[in-house]
């Protein structure tokens, strides 16, 4: 890439370390709870799109930036880009939100947004993101999807 | 024993095909009369679009796909008045136009044009002309012309972002457009050339939507419409029938009548407004709830309630219900779970016991 990058030195973070999931079902009939380290464990992973690193060493992502409501079937997740005028941003979103689609039971209603005051065109990336139409109409194009992938391909 | 009546969503059948998510429902109107059984055109994300028919004998829904034309997800599908024709809009920037000889749809036509993503396609009351929207924020009427030519005879800007839905009034050449710019737009043709205006904008500063408006729908009469937003409300417009000050179409202005809010929990996508003045709405929280007018009417305006609210209607979010434009109270709704369904409106009699 020659056009110079949006964000050319991030502060690289060490990664947290990984715990053993206890088994929470005890037996078959009792349905296993999502919590936000298990939602974490999904996109910590992600490649950053500019950077060789992960969204979890760029902190763009944190557990605590997770809101679960298992009983409702609730996800949120906020995430931080790199500096406020990241033109990632989108696809950093868009790569979590097909994360978390591929991910969870389909019951599930997820939100991906930018967290508060991080980013100069907050409120326009949240809309984009929260649309699923433009997220359908994004995801069958095939550049799109290719750089989501990538992004992904850590992840699995 | 007291014998009291309650209204309740009957779920009829479940038409199961799609590979994807259904998107978007159209009834053909000629169907559902005269023992025809009614006739249900639905599409989605996996680029077909599916007939589906009651058979008369075995009571079984028959499905005809429609297929290999678009390319990439089909978004809407609408039937001209005749119930000749089915219009199909497309994420791949087409419009296919598909004629119903009996036993089978024929492509007849594809309508190219717009950059990208076809949004919406609507035909007007007589058949005569056809609006598509875009996510390049312009709308288009075409004219048909026989043979089945499409002549577009204007190109309407106005809209600052994609436009999610256009629809015709019941039985004027007036066209609605509702957009992910949050506002609600009116358009008209002049009185004295082919051009068509935006004559009326109905943006947040008028008691309007404060995000993405998903879906419009005119009452039978023509005077009243329901509109559905991102911001999980439903709103109702009126156009008083007795107005000086008039469009060349003879409608006044719209103004915000009732805003129906905390029913739904997330996005609106579809609303349908029922011959007997029952109006649908289906939404991203999995339910579908119905409205009608209450009992007791206030001095400023009509005022609507919650008649019954559906929860898990599917097992993901609804992206449209319509109902069924000849047999009364049947409802139909598509979702992201794959699936349509088939629902009845109907009055359960329970007895208590004393």
């Amino acid at each position: 890439m020659s056009g110079g990058l949006i964000n050319a030195n991030p502060t690289v973070y060490s990664k947290q370390e990984r715990r053993t999931r206890k088994t929470k079902a005890e037996d078959e009939y009792t349905r296993d709870l999502i919590d936000s380290e298990e939602i974490f464990d999904h996109i910590r992973d992600i490649k950053d799109p500019e950077h060789p690193y992960s969204l979890e060493e760029l902190k763009v992502v944190r557990e605590n930036d997770i809101e679960v409501s298992s009983k409702q079937d609730y996800v949120r997740v906020n995430f931080t880009p790199t500096v406020e005028h990241c033109s990632m941003a989108t696809i950093i979103g868009l790569s979590l939100r097909v994360k978390l689609m591929r991910s969870l039971p389909s019951r599930f209603k997820v939100d991906i947004l930018v967290a508060p005051g991080t980013h100069a065109t907050e409120a326009s990336v949240n809309k984009q993101l929260n649309d699923k139409e433009r997220v359908a109409a994004a995801l069958e194009n095939p550049n799109l999807l290719e750089m989501v992938d990538e992004c992904l391909a850590p992840s699995y | 024993m007291v014998m009291e009546g309650n209204l309740e969503l009957k779920e009829i059948q479940i038409l199961e095909g799609h590979t994807d998510r259904v998107w978007g429902l159209a009834w053909n109107p000629t169907t559902g009369v005269d023992g025809i059984p009614p006739m249900l055109a639905s599409c989605g994300g996996d680029k077909t679009v599916r007939i589906w028919q009651q058979q008369a004998s075995s009571g079984n829904w028959d499905c005809k796909v429609l297929e290999d034309i678009h390319t990439r997800t089909v978004r809407t599908c609408s039937w001209s008045q005749s119930g000749k024709f089915l219009a199909t809009s497309s994420f791949d920037a087409t419009t296919g136009i598909w004629e119903n000889f009996g036993e089978n749809f024929e492509c007849v036509s594809t309508l190219e044009g717009h950059e990208n993503e076809v949004k919406c396609v609507a035909w007007n009351s007589s058949g005569s002309l056809l609006a598509t929207c875009s996510r390049d924020k312009s709308i288009w009427i075409w004219e048909v012309q026989p043979g089945n030519e499409f002549d577009c005879i204007s190109v309407l800007q106005g809209h600052t972002q994609d436009i999610k839905m256009v629809q015709w009034h019941p039985s004027l050449d007036i066209l609605v457009s509702v957009s992910y710019d949050n506002s609600i737009k009116v358009w008209e043709e002049d009185d004295d050339s082919d051009d068509w205006h935006c004559v009326q904008t109905l943006g947040e500063s008028k008691c309007g939507h404060s995000s993405t408006v998903w879906g419009i729908s005119f009452n039978v009469s023509g005077d009243k419409m329901a509109t559905c937003s991102d911001d999980n409300t439903i709103k109702i417009w009126n156009t008083p029938t007795e107005s000086t000050q008039t469009s060349p179409n003879g409608l006044g202005s719209w103004e915000h009548v009732s805003t129906l809010s905390g029913y739904h929990s997330r996005t609106v996508f579809s609303v349908d407004w029922s011959r007997d003045g029952i109006i649908a709405s289906g939404g991203a929280d999995d339910a579908i709830c119905l409205f009608a007018k209450s009992a007791e009417s206030l001095v400023d305006g009509p005022s609507y309630e919650l008649v019954l609210k559906k929860e898990k209607a599917h097992d993901m979010d609804v992206n449209a219900v319509k109902w069924n434009p000849t047999v009364p109270r049947l409802l139909a709704s598509a979702s992201d779970d794959g699936t349509v369904k088939i629902w009845q409106l109907v009055r359960v009699y329970k007895c208590a016991q004393p």
